[in-house]
C-alpha cells in the first residue's frame, strides 16, 4: 500500500486524464492523507488541468507544422 | 540594452502554436488561422532585413499577425460592401444605416472581459510550453490539448506508456511552476 512521493505524484498526474486505476486511486488518497505536500501539488494539478480547459488551447497538427517548414525552407 | 537575432528555421517549432492560438481566438476558424500564421511567417521572411534586434522574434511576429488579422477583416469588411450594393441596401429609404458595421464580427462582443481573460491565460500556457524541452512539449500537446489516447501517442513517437507519464509529470511540474505566480 504504501508508494513514494514521486509515484504519488505521478498517480495525481495520471489521475488528472482520468486514467489512474482505482488501485492507484486508492494509493493516492491514502498517501495523500499523510503528505501534506502531495496534496498541495495535486491541489495545483487539478487547477492546471481546469486552466487549459479554460484556456481552449488549440495546437496546429504536426502534418501542418512540417509543411509549414519545407514551405519556409523554400523562402530561406 | 539586449539585441535580438531572428532565426527563421526555429519559427514553426517555436512559435507556431503561439501564433495559432492568437490568430484563431481572433478569425474563430482553424483553416484561416492557420493560414494566417503561414503568412506571417512568409512576411517575416520577407521584411527580415528591416528587422533591427530591439524586440523579441516572437513579439516582432505577433506585430506582423496583427497586420494579417486587420487585412483579413478589411477583406471580408470589402466582400460584404460588394454583397451591400447587390442588395441594394437602404436603396428607397431615408435612413441612415450602418450595415456593414453593425455586421463585422466581434469577437469581444459577449462576454468580452471572459474572452480576453481566457486568451491571455492560453498565451500564458503557450508561453510556458515554449521553455519546456521539445519532446516533453509535444507529448503534453497531443494528450492534453489534442486528447490523443496514450496508446495512439505511444504508437506515434515510439515511447512506453511509462516514458510517456514521467514526461507529462515533469512538463506540468515545469508548468505549474512557469504560471505559479500569475494563474495560481
Amino acid at each position: 500500500m504504501r508508494i513514494s512521493r514521486e509515484k504519488a505524484k505521478k498517480i495525481c498526474t495520471k489521475s488528472q486524464y482520468g486514467e489512474a486505476t482505482w488501485w492507484e486511486l486508492l494509493q493516492l488518497n491514502v498517501y495523500l492523507f499523510f503528505c501534506k505536500e502531495c496534496a498541495e501539488f495535486s491541489a495545483k494539478n487539478s487547477k492546471l488541468t481546469s486552466l487549459c480547459e479554460k484556456a481552449n488551447l488549440q495546437t496546429l497538427p504536426e502534418s501542418d507544422k512540417e509543411e509549414m517548414k519545407e514551405a519556409l525552407k523554400k523562402h530561406l | 540594452m539586449q539585441r535580438y537575432e531572428l532565426h527563421p528555421e526555429n519559427w514553426v517549432d517555436n512559435y507556431a502554436d503561439y501564433l495559432y492560438n492568437y490568430a484563431v481566438a481572433r478569425v474563430s476558424d482553424s483553416e484561416i488561422a492557420k493560414d494566417l500564421v503561414q503568412e506571417t511567417f512568409f512576411a517575416g521572411l520577407n521584411s527580415a532585413k528591416n528587422y533591427k534586434g530591439d524586440a523579441a522574434e516572437r513579439t516582432w511576429l505577433i506585430a506582423i499577425l496583427k497586420r494579417k488579422v486587420i487585412d483579413h477583416y478589411r477583406k471580408i469588411n470589402s466582400k460584404k460592401g460588394k454583397a451591400e450594393v447587390r442588395m441594394n441596401y437602404n436603396s428607397g429609404s431615408e435612413e441612415d444605416g450602418d450595415w456593414l458595421e453593425e455586421r463585422v464580427a466581434d469577437p469581444f462582443g459577449k462576454g468580452g472581459d471572459a474572452t480576453i481573460e481566457n486568451e491571455e491565460l492560453g498565451m500564458a500556457i503557450q508561453e510556458c510550453l515554449g521553455k519546456l524541452p521539445k519532446k516533453q512539449s509535444l507529448v503534453f500537446k497531443m494528450k492534453t490539448i489534442q486528447g490523443m489516447s496514450t496508446e495512439d501517442i505511444c504508437n506515434e513517437l515510439g515511447i512506453n506508456p511509462s516514458n510517456l507519464w514521467v514526461m507529462i509529470h515533469r512538463a506540468r511540474t515545469t508548468l505549474m511552476g512557469c504560471m505559479n505566480q500569475t494563474w495560481f
